[in-house]
């Protein structure tokens, strides 16, 4: 491999590390707060795929990205109101049984509204341009992933850092009950992070199908398992850890690819997260917590 | 009392003979009821599997999603080893079979063990690293050995054995319903009297309190290995079984979506319920095709009935699942097991009410 190869793959790996990232990101935070995996995150991912495509069948660009974001944080808020929240005092297992229910409906959803076949992903102006730097050649998109990403995580740290949502959001993710009882309104905590969520993952969907061009009912289940990976590798919990996790899966498994072994590059996720649980349960950024292991 | 334990035997035999029956008199004219016995043969495979995760989830308390790829390796191992040697070449059309496997064939049920047996030994070695793992973080592990599983399967450079995604055809069907249906009450059989031994019963110590049961002296590693490998091992038989009644699998039968329908299954008929899982594989099974209604476009009149379409019917069937997870928690069975006990204080129960009702005078 020459070293324009491998910088073209790193900058691929970047780019969907980084749409890998905004996903992570809402796992992580969903984690940290109800400590739920939220299975139906990827298929939420996966819809908002679907809205792009029909909002870009009637609106020009600039308005179908906010209206896909606003249609995806609704979905993902009425998931929450509906699924999760009349199971807060159930037992842990029961929620995840109805996330993944939640992840199963929306399949068989976008199934049936959508059928199974994959759509084309309409293309957003400029964002499909190619660059050239050097011998480097590469859509916009490409570029512009990484960078927004890191924007993203900057603004939320701050937000999470500096604001009074921001400290109620941390209170409630180091201590569920007593945040309750300081007088923390423990719903709307939990109303904003799944915005907070939602957003994120629609605004790396839009990225994500930018570069994979077609959606189909399925394409969210298995971007969502790895994006959950990639919170775990990060520390689940930490934000910046969800952004390195990303980065470290999308270059990982860009390289997976390129040396030939595509269709063990899924396997590569999942033994990194067994060797992670196994050496370093808590990942690169997270938190000491006993419960995990 | 014992007149009421012999009517329970009888009822037993009864049941069990009018089922026999049944499966016989459907036998008698396969064509025309292919449909039924279809729908009995699937769901006596999949009450193997939801036996067998219940085992794990409801009865040992560890969440495991990595059912699919146990099946897998059941399906292709029975695959594998019994495609008829003439057909062989036809099926590996594309890269030829490896040499040594090309000459081995054996009959479905040594095949299906041997099948159970591979199932078996690849979760020992996944369990020995995972099962230290506690609840969410089990679950994803699990599943992402399962994709794991799946993604060998289907690699190029497994080609020459498992036909890499071109799958494997023409895999020998059943020729009687009788030989599914036998061996999965026996394998339900095995199951249940593992559950009521004193294996069982450690099972149970640890769902209930992991370091309560340590303190009382059980192992538990050994516990937890025991009970995740017997359960791939039966997860490995029915996949074995699938392939059988199938007739032709590729990788895509084993996706994670087999998974969740084997979980619904178990959450709607009750994790800690043998009975409620065997039921509730029956009853998903058939719910499938009895709203297959629902995919057929409705009239009333002239007036066409919107939704009714092709996928209507699994979004139906998942709601009513979420509609189970959310307000029925328990699932059909709850952890109670059936029995006749059940059945007659259910009667009793009714005429009570009935004569306190007729009575008059109650103020509720």
């Amino acid at each position: 491999m020459s070293l324009v190869t491998i910088l073209q793959h790193t900058l691929t790996g970047v780019s969907l590390g980084g749409a890998y990232a905004l996903i992570a990101i809402g796992y992580t935070m969903v984690y940290g707060i109800l400590r739920l995996i939220n299975f139906a995150h990827g298929e939420l991912f996966m819809m908002a795929g679907y809205f792009m495509i029909f909002a870009m069948a009637s609106f020009p660009w600039y308005l179908s990205v906010p209206i896909v974001i606003i249609g995806t944080i609704v979905l993902g808020v009425v998931i929450e109101e509906l699924a999760y929240k009349p199971l807060r005092s159930a037992p842990r297992t029961s929620i995840m049984i109805s996330a993944i229910g939640v992840s199963y409906l929306l399949q068989n959803l976008a199934t049936y509204l959508f059928t199974a076949l994959p759509r084309g992903y309409p293309e957003l102006p400029y964002l499909k341009k190619v660059f050239q730097i050097g011998d480097l050649s590469s859509s916009l998109v490409t570029f512009l992933t990484p960078v927004i990403t890191i924007v993203l995580v900057f603004l939320l740290m701050q937000m999470i850092n500096q604001t009074k949502i921001g400290m109620a959001i941390r209170a409630v993710a180091k201590d569920f009950e007593t945040s309750q009882l300081m007088g923390i309104q423990i719903n709307n905590v939990i109303i904003f992070t799944f915005v907070i969520g939602s957003f994120l993952a629609a605004i790396g969907s839009i990225l994500y199908f930018t570069d994979r061009m077609s959606v189909n009912p399925f394409s969210g289940s298995l971007p969502g398992l790895k994006c959950f990976v990639a919170a775990v590798l990060g520390g689940i919990g930490s934000i910046p850890g969800a952004m390195v996790g990303g980065f470290i899966l999308g270059v990982g498994e860009t390289f997976m690819v390129a040396l030939g072994f595509s269709t063990f590059s899924d396997a590569f996720t999942f033994l990194l997260l067994v060797a992670m649980l196994l050496f370093k349960p808590t990942g690169l950024f997270g938190e000491k917590i006993a419960e995990k292991v | 009392m014992d007149k009421k334990k012999l009517l329970k035997i009888i009822l037993t035999a009864l049941v069990t003979a009018a089922f026999l029956f049944l499966l016989f008199y459907y036998e008698q004219d396969k064509r025309k009821n292919g449909h039924a016995l279809s729908i009995l043969e699937r769901s006596a495979i999949y009450a193997v599997v939801a036996v067998a995760m219940n085992m794990l989830t409801g009865f040992t308390g560890l969440f495991s999603l990595g059912q699919a790829g146990f099946m897998a390796l059941g399906a292709y191992t029975v695959g594998i080893l019994t495609i008829p040697l003439e057909a062989r070449q036809n099926i590996y059309y594309i890269s030829g079979m490896n040499e040594t496997l090309a000459s081995w064939h054996m009959p479905f049920i040594p095949a299906m063990i041997i099948g159970g047996l591979v199932a078996a030994v690849s979760a020992a070695l996944i369990g020995a690293l995972i099962l230290k793992l506690k609840s969410d973080y089990l679950a994803i592990a699990t599943l992402g050995f399962s994709e794991v599983i799946r993604a060998i399967i289907a690699s190029p450079q497994f080609d020459r054995i498992t036909n890499g995604s071109y799958g494997l055809k023409k895999i020998p069907r059943f020729d009687t319903i009788f030989i599914p249906v036998i061996i999965s009450a026996i394998c339900i059989l095995l199951m249940v009297l593992l559950i009521r031994s004193s294996y069982g019963r450690a099972f149970k110590a640890i769902r209930e309190d992991e370091t309560a049961a340590e303190a009382m002296g059980i192992n538990l590693f050994k516990h937890k290995e025991l009970s995740f490998v017997i359960s791939s091992f039966f997860t490995g038989i029915a996949g074995g079984m699938l392939a059988g009644y199938m007739g032709s699998i590729d990788s895509g039968t084993f996706r994670i979506t087999l998974t969740y329908d084997i979980l619904l299954i178990v959450v709607l008929g009750g994790l800690g319920s043998v009975t409620g899982s065997i039921l509730g594989s029956f009853l998903v099974t058939a719910g499938r095709e009895w709203l297959r209604f629902f995919d057929e476009p409705l009239f009333i009149g002239s007036w066409q009935v919107p939704l009714f379409r092709t996928g209507f019917r699994m979004v139906v069937f998942s709601l009513l699942l979420m509609l189970v997870v959310l307000f029925y928690r328990r699932g059909i069975m709850g952890d109670r097991e059936f029995s006749w006990d059940m059945i007659f204080r259910f009667f009793t129960k009714r005429r009570k009410k009935v004569e306190i009702s007729s009575q008059g005078g109650s103020h509720d």
